[in-house]
């Protein structure tokens, strides 16, 4: 007789959220130090660099999400490396992350007037300095909603872990309904909890674009 | 440990390879027709009369947004024969992507009909434009130029998405890789030639978008 879905079953979801929200945290802090790597390479001025680094972000933004996690988990187990199935899928998402977030950031560092540059410049700040304290914390603002945004698609992304068969919240709603026989209570009840994740970061999101909107007009 | 990569397992599955391609380009462009559909009679209620009409295509935007499709195809794949729709899983994927996509194009759409001013239309009618006319040449083109970049776009997120429609195994690119993949168990190899298909897949509808753009909407705005 299968058991119906009650306390036990929920509490498994529960410990699929957590994992969940643990490899989205680990992809988007892995994701964001190696896409400010990215956005300042993306910018750097020297041609060769810039285009290498723009067919590395065409690559992620042009292949589907999954293939990219088979590629490096598959690719990982071929190294010899004996890894967790966390680790694997958690350096597939820092590497689609890396793209991303590289690419929103490029275009906020773009979007921050060339007079704040060149004022920088002229006041004899070198290119640390100009970037750390001039630059960035304007690029910074202006890419918070875009950010929020890929923090979004990060959070419903890593459900793909689950077909690499990594326990998250989506792999284990498939278990869960597999041993229920209730798989539209299930999945209603995970997919209410990556909205109840994800719905509050959106309206932060796109809060903050009017905000940024309104400011822009001024 | 010695593994030697062998690329001729895709050689030989190329013909299956080619043909999951045109399972992939049917999919989507059956799922972008679906979410234009839906995109249009979204927008529509959207801004209809009916409050109860307005809340529940906001509950239904905001819910697919901030859901994984995997869960909503899933979700689909159960729900659907419960309503007496015995469907072979390709067309549920179908179903799923329109859904999906169409969500997304209610906000893309209802920001170009935005776009457009009143006096526009105002004007159109002043020229002694009739209604039709108006409505082809003063808010449709200039709406669907304005938001042409932005849906594209998601239509090409909307193929890549597709990829995701193996999970209920409809027949598509990922599937196909998956199916040879078991078979010879080169998983990598057969991945990554699969994934630069997909890669091609989106260059070519980027290219086919921009000829489209170049031929409708290259004209002088100001």
């Amino acid at each position: 007789m299968a058991p119906h879905f009650g306390l036990p079953e929920f509490g498994f979801l529960m410990r699929g959220l957590q994992w969940t929200m643990l490899l989205t945290l680990v992809a988007f802090a892995g994701g964001c130090t190696a896409g400010l790597a990215v956005a300042l390479l993306r910018t750097c001025g020297h041609k060769g660099v810039e285009w290498v680094i723009r067919i590395y972000i065409g690559i992620f933004q042009g292949t589907p999400l999954l293939l990219q996690l088979f590629v490096v988990y598959y690719g990982l187990a071929l190294t010899g490396l004996k890894l967790d199935a966390f680790v694997a899928v958690a350096i597939g998402f820092t590497v689609n992350a890396s793209a991303f977030l590289g690419e929103i950031w490029r275009g906020a560092i773009q979007a921050v007037p060339r007079g704040q540059t060149e004022a920088a410049m002229a006041l004899g700040l070198h290119y640390s300095s100009r970037m750390r304290d001039i630059v960035l914390p304007q690029a910074i603002r202006i890419s918070l909603p875009a950010t929020i945004g890929y923090l979004v698609q990060l959070i419903k992304g890593t459900s793909l872990a689950a077909i690499v068969g990594f326990i998250e919240l989506a792999r284990a709603g498939q278990i869960v309904s597999n041993q229920t026989f209730q798989p539209l209570l299930v999945f209603g009840v995970v997919g209410a909890m990556y909205f109840i994740l994800c719905w509050p970061l959106s309206w932060w999101g796109s809060r903050m674009e009017a905000r940024l909107a309104l400011a822009s007009q001024r | 440990m010695g593994y030697t990569l062998d690329f001729s397992v895709v050689w030989h599955a190329m013909p299956a390879l080619l043909w999951g391609c045109v399972g992939t380009l049917g999919l989507a462009l059956a799922g972008m027709t679906l979410a234009m559909m839906i995109g249009v009679a979204g927008v529509a209620a959207r801004d209809s009369k009916a409050a109860w009409l307005r809340a529940l295509v906001i509950g239904f935007v905001e819910t697919v947004r901030n859901t994984p499709f995997l869960v909503q195809i899933f979700f689909l794949f159960f729900a659907l024969p419960l309503v007496g729709l015995k469907l072979n899983p390709t067309v549920t994927a179908v179903i799923a992507l329109g859904v999906n996509g169409g969500a997304y194009a209610i906000e893309i759409i209802r920001g170009g009909v935005q776009s457009i001013h009143k006096g526009q239309v105002e004007a159109g009618y002043a020229l002694g434009l009739h209604k039709g006319q108006v409505f082809r040449f003063v808010v449709l083109k200039p709406a669907l130029r304005a938001i042409y970049p932005s849906l594209t776009g998601q239509f090409i997120m909307l193929t890549l998405t597709s990829s995701i429609c193996s999970a209920v195994s409809a027949y598509e690119l990922t599937s196909v890789a998956q199916r040879i993949e078991s078979d010879t168990f080169r998983s990598f190899e057969v991945y990554f030639f699969v994934t630069f298909l997909y890669l091609a897949i989106s260059w070519l509808l980027m290219l086919g978008f921009a000829v489209i753009s170049h031929r409708f909407f290259s004209y002088p705005t100001r």
